[in-house]
């Protein structure tokens, strides 16, 4: 055996390094977070909200660009949720143990693992080449893609938690099962599936890439699905990829508002998850 | 009537789950008829070899972008793992119990971040501040070196390169890698723990000895899961890379991705190079695919 004291010094200094590399990585954190905001708040007015684009010179806001987003991805949540929880529903309480269910979910963590430009790509020749343009249905169409596999995951893990036993119970009061499912395994997991939904939508609502193809960009005020429908993270990749000092200022402003709105949508999925357990 | 609505309802859920078999099936489907006219002009081995990328003789090879896509995901995972094994240990063994939850979900709010506001810190704050301190005393360090001297000096000015992208891809996976395995860590029993403190063992060891044997196939298919996400992250790469579709001269010179490809090019893409950025897409799925069997075979095996 190593002499004593040496491996007491190999405990501390592994030890430290762990330390040092968790103070690291909040560091990292922290710098982000400071870089975001510092740069964000030099830019941020009201403006950027309520007013529509202006030239490169300075002025004008990204109010469509807000709103187009919010849109896109409240079309897609409505579509998107729904077909998660069912598609959830089936493989915990329909399909549980059957092989069909055990190769849906194998291609649901597939469809997850998906890069989103991929979907982006995907989308682009499913919904946009044929109808001859970039159209806000598109963009929804591949929000919404990206979120039904992470809400059937959630729905999924949450459904198998509650007890068959309490299924048992319903059923022997003569309920139906489609019945049960709705009244009783619903409500028992429905802390779990918000959380589902709030985390998938947190995901979609800062996605860029697969809006980039399908609903494009437009830099008028354009609420019109079948239209290209602006959105804020690909003007922000625009205007940052501009050489114009107010553009990129307008960029870091509108990020930090698209950090905040998703971080908030995250912390609180991850509270509502706790609130009810 | 209850009969006839229990079956609309498995109807509706089993219709919901065959749509992410349609998905899956029809992703591939599309990607492989999109991308035939660029199979049928740049074959398959001479497309994945071949440098090109002329947009004049419509000549099109996937060699620049894959190496870039792989060298970067390789280049963040390096970067990542050490780090984020150091937070797992930390959250596991060492955080007092207060600090446990706020510092993991911190640590998990790194990963819920857009890629787009990666991008955006790696292109205004983290490239100006590489190419002022980080790439001089790299080029100070190594770029002496015989043989391999080059490929530590900057040899186009500016802060977008391979190196910067591969830093972006490393802060947006270590969350990643460090809640996976966290988990990893977690599952393994106290008892075996507290058998080798018993022994006499130190902290440290009991995680070489006990911790990492128990949990070493979790936490490695989370690596490999991390590298699966690095390979197709677009947005943030697509600002730090460079885009420039050149040789490799220098670790320090602009490069290209698959993603940065498909990003900056893909709307303004005619015919044939349309084509081959579906071929591109097709390459960038089928090793996604790839990465993703390997992490699930290596959790399936205990």
């Amino acid at each position: 055996m190593k002499p004593h004291r040496g491996r007491i010094w190999a405990n501390r200094l592994a030890l430290s390094l762990a330390t040092a590399s968790a103070l690291f990585g909040l560091t990292l954190l922290a710098i982000i977070l400071f870089d975001i905001v510092k740069h964000g708040l030099s830019s941020m007015n009201w403006a950027l909200l309520t007013e529509d684009p202006a030239g490169p010179m300075g002025g004008g806001g990204l109010k469509g660009a807000f709103l187009g987003q919010a849109m896109l991805t409240l079309v897609a949540t409505l579509v998107g949720a729904p077909v998660g929880i069912l598609a959830g529903t089936y493989l915990a309480e329909y399909g549980r143990g059957k092989k069909i269910s055990k190769v849906c979910l194998s291609l649901c963590d597939l469809a997850m693992s998906l890069p989103s430009i991929v979907v982006g790509i995907f989308v682009y020749s499913i919904l946009v080449k044929p109808f001859g343009g970039f159209n806000g249905w598109a963009g929804s169409a591949a929000l919404a893609i990206i979120m039904i596999p992470l809400v059937t995951r959630t729905t999924e893990s949450m459904l198998t938690m509650v007890p068959w036993t309490l299924r048992e119970a319903a059923l022997a009061l003569g309920s139906p099962y489609h019945q049960v499912i709705i009244k009783v395994v619903y409500r028992k997991a429905a802390s779990g599936l918000l959380t589902g939904v709030l985390l998938a939508i947190a995901r979609i609502a800062g996605e860029t890439a697969p809006l980039m193809f399908t609903s494009f960009n437009n830099n008028y005020f354009e609420l019109n699905m079948s239209r290209p429908v602006p959105s804020v993270t690909v003007s922000v990749y625009q205007y940052a990829g501009s050489p114009y000092e107010a553009w990129i200022g307008q960029a870091w402003a509108a990020a930090l508002v698209v950090t905040v709105v998703v971080l908030f949508l995250n912390i609180l999925g991850r509270l509502t998850v706790k609130w009810k357990s | 009537m209850k009969r006839f609505q229990n079956i609309v309802f498995f109807l509706m859920t089993f219709l919901a789950a065959a749509s992410l078999v349609l998905l899956t099936v029809g992703v591939l489907v599309t990607l492989i008829v999109e991308s035939r006219p660029g199979f049928e002009r740049f074959g398959f081995l001479s497309f994945l070899l071949s440098n090109q990328w002329n947009y004049g003789t419509e000549m099109f090879g996937a060699l620049r972008p894959l190496t870039g896509t792989v060298l970067a995901a390789l280049g963040a995972v390096t970067l990542a793992t050490p780090v984020a094994l150091g937070v797992a240990v930390f959250l596991t063994e060492l955080c007092p119990a207060r600090l446990k939850t706020g510092i993991a979900m911190a640590i998990e709010l790194l990963a819920a971040i857009p890629s787009i506001i990666y991008g955006l810190w790696g292109l205004f704050a983290l490239a100006p501040f590489l190419e002022k301190y980080f790439q001089p005393l790299m080029g100070w360090l190594l770029g002496g070196l015989p043989w391999i001297g080059g490929y530590f000096q900057t040899q186009l000015a500016g802060g977008l390169n391979l190196v910067t992208a591969s830093m972006v891809l490393a802060v947006m996976i270590l969350p990643f890698i460090a809640s996976l395995a966290r988990e990893g860590f977690a599952q393994v029993p106290e008892v075996l723990k507290e058998s080798a403190y018993g022994l006499g063992a130190t902290r440290w060891e009991t995680i070489v000895a006990v911790v990492w044997p128990t949990s070493k196939r979790a936490v490695i298919s989370g690596i490999i899961m991390a590298a699966g996400r690095a390979l197709g992250e677009t947005m943030a790469v697509a600002y730090v890379i460079g885009n420039r579709h050149g040789a490799l001269d220098s670790l320090f010179s602009p490069y290209v991705t698959i993603t940065s490809v498909i990003a900056n090019e893909f709307n303004e893409a005619g015919p044939i190079q349309m084509s081959a950025l579906f071929y591109l897409t097709l390459a960038l799925f089928l090793a996604n695919l790839l990465v993703l069997s390997l992490a699930r075979a290596l959790m399936r095996k205990e």
